[in-house]
């Protein structure tokens, strides 16, 4: 049995592509097989993030209506082992996603894998709701901005209250934060809420804080997930959050102010 | 020199603590909203609405909290009227 794991954020633009890309990745890297599911029907990207866009021919909706088997749509991944990929469907057609058909994909996906990555799209109809339903715990990317942090409110509640788990009774669904486009120095300035602000406000477990970093567009743009980026700073901080999903206790590495002036050094503490 | 101190201060408003206790609050408000029973919105509608056919109310004349103390829900119920009165 595989835990399903939602990506999700209610905002646009946060980070959930790209946090799906590097969590399944550094998942997989650390040996549990790994299945990473765009969720995002209609805008398909989690393939161009993953860089295996060219070898997309069946998708998730393909498989729900029967038109290829599961094994058919999925990519494996050329870098890491024990990772593969279903790509969204490009069809307009908003449902295209049946409950049935979701429930039926994830069931087979969960006898070859560990972990499911769901990959959920904006906003909070169907194809966010389906990739909210199922899961056993939640990841909400998060950027220190008022927007934000008032969507991923919003996705908490339905979290708490239209998932599977809510409906059956059962323990909820585990959430945690991952923070994203963090700048301690914006954070040092008092222009910008802190990691402390942020899950005062929210009230869940902190998995991880990503400082804004060049290092996630240049990967983006290579088709690269950014956590196989070792040397970068967005790199190393997903390695932590995943080290952190997987129990590990890591300390937080980007939530201080990188360089010092010389007035920091001779007067800081 | 305080006058020079406040005005820097002044001039650079920390926004951040701005941010915190606007969401603070909204939040608040939302999930108060949400824990509630579905039909709160249209029971707040409605009220309006009959308060509307005697006296003349703006939209946030009715205003609703929902509170739990253990077992047992209470709301409460706000309802202002107009200044003016007509006797």
């Amino acid at each position: 049995m595989a835990r399903i794991v939602v990506i999700t954020s209610g905002k646009g633009g946060v980070g959930k592509t790209t946090t799906s890309a590097a969590l399944a990745t550094g998942l997989a890297k650390a040996g549990h097989r790994t299945a990473v599911v765009d969720f995002d029907v209609g805008l398909r990207n989690l393939d161009l993030v993953m860089g295996c866009e060219r070898r997309v021919v069946y998708d998730f909706v393909n498989v729900i209506n029967q038109e290829a088997t599961l094994n058919q749509a999925l990519i494996k991944d050329k870098r890491v082992p024990g990772l593969c990929i279903l790509a969204a469907s490009q069809t307009r057609d908003k449902d295209a996603l049946t409950d049935d058909g979701v429930a039926r994909v994830l069931k087979e996906l969960s006898e070859d894998n560990d972990f499911i990555v769901c990959d959920s799209p904006a906003g909070i109809e169907r194809g966010a709701l389906m990739a909210m339903y199922h899961a056993d715990e939640a990841i909400v990317v998060t950027n220190p901005e008022v927007s934000s942090v008032r969507d991923s409110d919003r996705v908490l509640g339905i979290l708490s209250s239209k998932s599977r788990r809510a409906e059956e009774g059962r323990e909820p669904i585990r959430e945690r934060l991952l923070l994203t486009r963090y700048a301690a120095e914006r954070v040092a300035q008092g222009d910008m809420l802190s990691v402390e602000d942020v899950q005062e406000i929210l009230g869940i477990e902190l998995l991880g804080v990503v400082p804004e970093s060049k290092a996630v567009l240049n990967a983006s743009n290579a088709g690269i997930p950014v956590i196989l980026e070792e040397d970068t700073d967005a790199g190393q901080a997903y390695q932590d959050a995943v080290a952190r999903f997987l129990g590990e206790e890591r300390p937080y590495r980007f939530l201080d102010v990188q360089k010092k002036g010389l007035f920091g050094r001779l007067f800081g503490s | 020199m305080m006058s020079l101190l406040s005005y820097f201060r002044s001039q650079r408003k920390n926004t951040a603590r701005v941010a915190k206790e606007r969401l603070q609050i909204l939040v608040a408000r939302e999930r108060s909203q949400r824990d509630g029973p579905d039909y709160l919105p249209a029971l707040q509608e409605e009220l309006l609405q009959v308060i509307r056919k005697y006296v003349e109310v703006d939209n946030e004349a009715v205003q609703m909290h929902l509170d739990k103390d253990g077992d047992c829900e209470i709301l409460e119920l706000n309802i202002t009227l107009p200044d003016q009165r007509h006797s």
